[in-house]
């Protein structure tokens, strides 16, 4: 495959597949490199009822719609694919992947998301499927009559406790903090389930089993006690954070991690520009990310267009 | 049925016969969920590339998915989806919720051993 491109999208959720339609649909040669599945956080969605022209579907659905958009206008998309060297500096940009081919290109658009935040903690990867879950709607009815614990304290958090209540004997709210992140009312709800009862300003510290989990050990962050507790399972909802390690020391990221941009997406390096959730933003939507893409995509559309006439101008002028 | 394009599991008869008729099987047994879509991506992107594997799906709510959810190997499982590696119709590992491409591949190569390159 040749492998030079005009431009190379990092990242296959909604702001990069939007990308990759503009840029495609701009005649611009277009490599979309994704880690994971194509989709990105869309397919963790059983349902979208919020994407503007689409009354409801799944993740899956709105992802693959997407994807096959960005391929009919002639966009490359590889997909879980890992890439092991990117060279942003200079004129000509490097993508390296799986140690073996390096794809170039005078523009790149950073497009790599979030992801849910692990506790970090020791016995927490064993665990993973055996006891320990990030996502109710799959693994709920797992639990049925069974004894669990929700750690965290945002909406996703007391949101998912609350239906988790259909299949759980109890449910037990593990949280750092003494107040909640989450809404009001959505505190209030949990508050008068009378299934679920709050374990506040304590941090689960390790979980312990044989084949699957038994207990954890949870810790007081006031006095420090430890207890320990027999638990069925336990659903980790304590937020997101940007997938933007591959970038540090390459461009300049805020104190959370997120890549700071101007209004036309362009990050502190010319020719590399940024959308979605990786980005410095409030408000992290399916909507918003697809909103980037775009903008990211007409801004290298005019950065690359600006080269090009550039070096036809000084062609011409030799 | 799943929408994805493996090819899919939906009877005890044809779970026999994909057993019995290679020599190493994957299967995947999920639904259409967060930690399963990731799953069925990477075997769709693995097919390609190794031949001497058949990669399958099953409906997790569908009867026949009995044959991978009473396995001793899954006894202890408790996130989808259920994914379970066989050779000579033996289970020789078998793994639950959600796998990235990495941990997949390992498992292929160092339960299958060789790689044969698909014919492209
Ligand atoms: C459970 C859940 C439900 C949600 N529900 C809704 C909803 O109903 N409506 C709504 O509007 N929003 C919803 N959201 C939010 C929405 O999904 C995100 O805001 C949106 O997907 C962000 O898009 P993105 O393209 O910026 O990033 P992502 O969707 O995170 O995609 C980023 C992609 O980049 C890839 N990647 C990461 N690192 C690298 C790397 N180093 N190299 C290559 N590729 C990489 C990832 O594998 C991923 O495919 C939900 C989010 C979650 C988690």
């Amino acid at each position: 495959m040749e492998n030079n491109f005009d431009v190379i999208v990092i990242g296959g959720g909604p702001a990069g597949l939007t990308a990759g339609i503009y840029l495609s649909r701009a005649k611009m040669k277009t490599l979309i490199l994704n880690e994971g599945t194509a989709g990105g956080q869309m397919i963790l969605t059983h349902e979208i009822a919020n994407y503007p022209g689409v009354e409801s579907t799944s993740g899956y659905k709105l992802a693959n719609i997407m994807k096959n958009q960005a391929k009919n206008f002639g966009c490359v998309v590889k997909s879980n694919v890992r890439i092991t060297n990117l060279e942003l500096g200079g004129e000509i940009k490097s993508a390296e992947i799986n140690g073996k081919d390096t794809f170039t290109a005078p523009a790149v658009i950073l497009a790599t998301g979030g992801r849910s935040r692990p506790l970090n903690v020791p016995g927490e990867d064993k665990f993973k499927g055996r006891g320990i879950s990030y996502c109710a709607t799959c693994d709920g009815d797992f639990f049925q009559d069974k004894k669990i614990i929700v750690v965290g304290g945002g909406n996703s958090a007391l949101e998912e406790a609350v239906s988790l209540t259909k299949y759980a004997s109890s449910v037990t709210v593990v949280h750092q903090f003494d107040n909640f992140q989450a809404f009001p009312h959505a505190v209030d709800i949990a508050a008068g389930n009378p299934k679920i009862n709050f374990i506040m300003e304590s941090k689960i510290i390790e979980f312990i089993g044989d084949e699957r989990l038994e207990r954890v050990l949870i810790q007081n962050q006031k006095t420090k006690e430890i207890t320990q507790m027999e638990i069925d399972g336990v659903f980790i909802f304590i937020g997101y954070i940007p997938n933007t390690e591959p970038f540090a020391g390459k461009l300049e990221l805020n104190k959370w991690n997120e890549i700071v941009t101007n209004e036309s997406l362009e990050t502190s390096v010319s020719g590399v520009f940024a959308a979605g959730d990786s980005i410095q933003k409030k408000y992290r939507q399916i909507t918003t990310a697809v909103a980037d893409g775009t903008v990211a995509a007409l801004s290298a559309i005019e950065y690359v267009n600006k080269l090009k006439e550039a070096s036809l101008l000084s062609n011409a002028e030799n | 049925m799943l929408n994805t394009n493996l090819k899919h599991i939906t009877s005890e008869e044809e779970f026999k016969k994909v057993l019995n008729e290679n020599e190493n099987v994957m299967v995947c047994c999920g639904r259409m969920g967060p930690m399963c879509v990731p799953v069925y991506g990477v075997m769709e992107e693995l097919e390609g590339e190794y031949k001497n594997v058949a990669f399958r799906d099953m409906e997790f709510d569908a009867p026949v998915a009995h044959a991978i959810r009473s396995l001793p190997e899954c006894r202890n499982f408790a996130g989808l989806p259920f994914t379970v590696y066989f050779k000579n119709g033996n289970v020789v590992k078998a793994t639950s919720s959600i796998q990235s491409m990495e941990q997949v591949t390992e498992i292929l190569e160092g339960e299958f051993l060789q790689k044969v390159a698909a014919q492209k």
